[in-house]
């Protein structure tokens, strides 16, 4: 188990770093400079004043010094400020993950609490009406575009219904039932295609397992049917849907930036959005780097969890 | 010779075995014809459409669907139905050409990395690696975010996002077949490298591949909508699916088939591909095969 994580561990670690590099990088794919882009043609900026700028944002340093400078930074936790409010971008964004974590959370809890029942039914009713069913909403979940699920399910539930609201944010710890109807729209809408992806996993590995010699075993037990799909194949079965899970988180953290600008919510995404529009590099590299970084986490947790859950993974 | 002439003789009825399992699955059939159809209507806009897609036409603003506007019209009285036609332009020709920019750069290193070993396998992975550590759709928006939107940088950000997942694919697929004997036999013949690469190895990864293209499409056409929608898509008035529908957002109470009309041509699109790809994994790998 320990050279497992040890190496798992030092791919992170290559890969948080490459995400730096990258992230790095990136700010400087800007055609012409940061500093031109900010100030714009029209300004008619005199060389001068263009060179005191980028003497102020510390780009007119060789590119490695600029690295070293920017990276010992990172390593302090220091992500530098905003260009256009001056704020700590780091405060920024710790006031902002907790919305981008909620909602990814509800989303896949939604995912789950849709997806392991339908593809647990469908299994167990393979061809029949049900496993219609479930397929075709698999289907079409893993078709439909997210932000279209949005606003049809604001057009339907907000607009149509008044049920819920379209768009806002209520603090978690200010009043808890009006933040989950704020919440239960955007999560909605994020984790249907989850669900998809999730019922398709659950039913095809569901079925795999009812095939294996040791469900065949308990049922020539006697045990009844139930017992044998929920205390000896399902457990077996949601091994790959963890995987499954662990790869689409990715997909839930990027489609909540979407789902954040659509509803309104001040969550990571929106955040970052947000910089692109005001051309915020700082707020957008920022912003970028603690979604991957996360991202990157998540990972190693699952694999973790899926050797935990299946010892072969530890000797693999 | 003989086994030329033998080779010759298998490859049609190989191909005639292809097309028998083709036809026999109903998800590959039925992605077939929605690909065919979304593609038809890409090529033959100017035909199909009833309307100009982006001619302003105030007095038929904002109406309901009827027999002239089948999907209604938008804000600015422009056909809907036109609109969504000349959109599967956009947004198949973004997904086309990322898709096969990915798989040219990608699935090229992927297949060096897989023939070559070594430190040149570990440098490939390892780019995949930093690539994959990175939602999708984010690293899309934040290369748009530096690059600036438009069509190339649309396509080029989508070819780069996808370039990892093909390096992987194509590199499990050479690892596969590398030490087979037929590979062996024409090593010890003397073929040299880049044949035994090209001739031998890769026409056996086509089948992965080839399934791996049909769902990136897939994926391709919900990231250049996701973008558009975001605005860093292609500039208007030039008409794209996520666009327009971020566009009959703001008119949603008064006519929701402005947004409604492209997210069914996005559906459409992408079920499209995907029954396509599940239909060729059925077909082409018979143990990847869904129950």
């Amino acid at each position: 188990m320990i050279p497992f994580l040890a190496r798992r561990l030092l791919l992170a670690l290559f890969a948080l770093l490459g995400v730096v590099i990258l992230v790095f990088v990136m700010v400087r794919l800007v055609p012409g400079d940061v500093v031109t882009n900010l100030v714009g043609i029209d300004a008619h900026p005199t060389p001068e004043q263009l060179a005191n700028l980028r003497r102020l944002f510390g780009i007119d340093q060789p590119i490695h010094v600029q690295f070293g400078k920017w990276f010992g930074a990172l390593l302090t936790g220091d992500l530098g400020e905003s260009l256009r409010t001056n704020r700590s971008i780091v405060s920024d964004l710790a006031l902002r993950l907790p919305v981008t974590l909620e909602l990814t959370v509800l989303a896949l809890g939604i995912a789950l609490l849709i997806a392991v029942p339908l593809g647990v039914l469908a299994a167990i009713r393979r061809g029949q009406t049900a496993d219609y069913l479930a397929s075709l909403f698999a289907l079409a979940g893993l078709a439909a575009p997210n932000f279209w699920l949005a606003i049809l399910f604001i057009l339907l539930f907000s607009l149509q219904f008044r049920l819920l609201p379209s768009g806002g944010y209520v603090l978690l710890n200010e009043n808890p039932l009006e933040n989950l109807r704020h919440m239960v729209l955007p999560a909605l809408s994020l984790g249907l295609s989850l669900a998809a992806a999730t019922t398709r996993i659950t039913r095809s590995s569901l079925l795999e397992v009812l095939n294996l010699d040791y469900v065949r075993t308990a049922r020539s037990k006697g045990l009844s049917e139930r017992v044998v799909v929920y205390r000896h194949a399902l457990k077996n079965a949601l091994i790959p849907v963890v995987t499954v899970i662990g790869l689409q988180v990715g997909t839930l953290l990027g489609g909540a930036i979407i789902i954040e600008e659509i509803f309104g919510l001040p969550g990571i995404g929106r955040f970052a959005l947000e910089g692109i529009n005001l051309r915020d590099y700082p707020v957008v590299q920022g912003a970028v780097l603690v979604v991957a970084g996360a991202f990157v986490l998540v990972n190693v947790l699952v694999d973790v969890l899926y050797a935990l859950i299946d010892p072969r993974m530890r000797y693999d | 010779m003989a086994l030329i002439v033998e080779n010759l003789s298998t490859e049609p009825r190989a191909s005639r075995a292809f097309w028998r399992g083709f036809m026999a699955s109903p998800s590959a059939v039925t992605g077939l014809v929605l690909v065919v159809l979304v593609l038809a209507a890409a090529i033959f806009a100017p035909l199909v459409a009833p309307f100009d897609p982006v001619k302003y036409n105030p007095i038929d603003r904002l109406q309901g669907p009827s027999l002239k506007h089948i999907l209604g019209t938008d804000l600015y009285g422009r056909d809907t139905f036109s609109r969504v036609i000349f959109g599967a332009r956009v947004s198949l020709s973004v997904s086309a050409i990322a898709v096969t920019m990915a798989l040219i750069v990608g699935g090229g290193l992927g297949a060096l990395s897989g023939f070559r070993l070594g430190w040149f396998d570990t440098l490939v992975m390892r780019l995949t690696d930093v690539l994959l550590a990175f939602p999708a759709i984010l690293l899309a928006i934040a290369l748009l975010a530096f690059l600036g939107g438009g069509f190339w940088n649309l396509t080029l950000a989508i070819a780069i996002v996808y370039s990892a997942p093909f390096a992987r694919v194509a590199r499990a697929a050479v690892l596969r077949v590398r030490e087979d004997a037929f590979v062996e036999a024409s090593r010890a013949l003397g073929a040299s490298n880049p044949r035994v690469l090209w001739r031998h190895i890769l026409p056996n990864a086509f089948a992965p591949m080839l399934i791996e293209v049909t769902l990136r499409l897939a994926y391709a056409i919900l990231s250049e909508a996701s973008l558009s929608y975001l605005g860093l898509g292609t500039p208007p008035p030039a008409p794209a699916w996520g666009q327009m529908i971020a566009d009959g957002r703001r008119t949603l109470e008064l006519a929701p088939w402005a947004s409604i009309g492209p997210g069914l041509a996005i559906m459409i699109t992408v079920l499209g591909f995907n029954l396509l790809g599940d239909g060729l994994r059925d077909v082409l790998d018979p143990r990847l095969r869904k129950r």
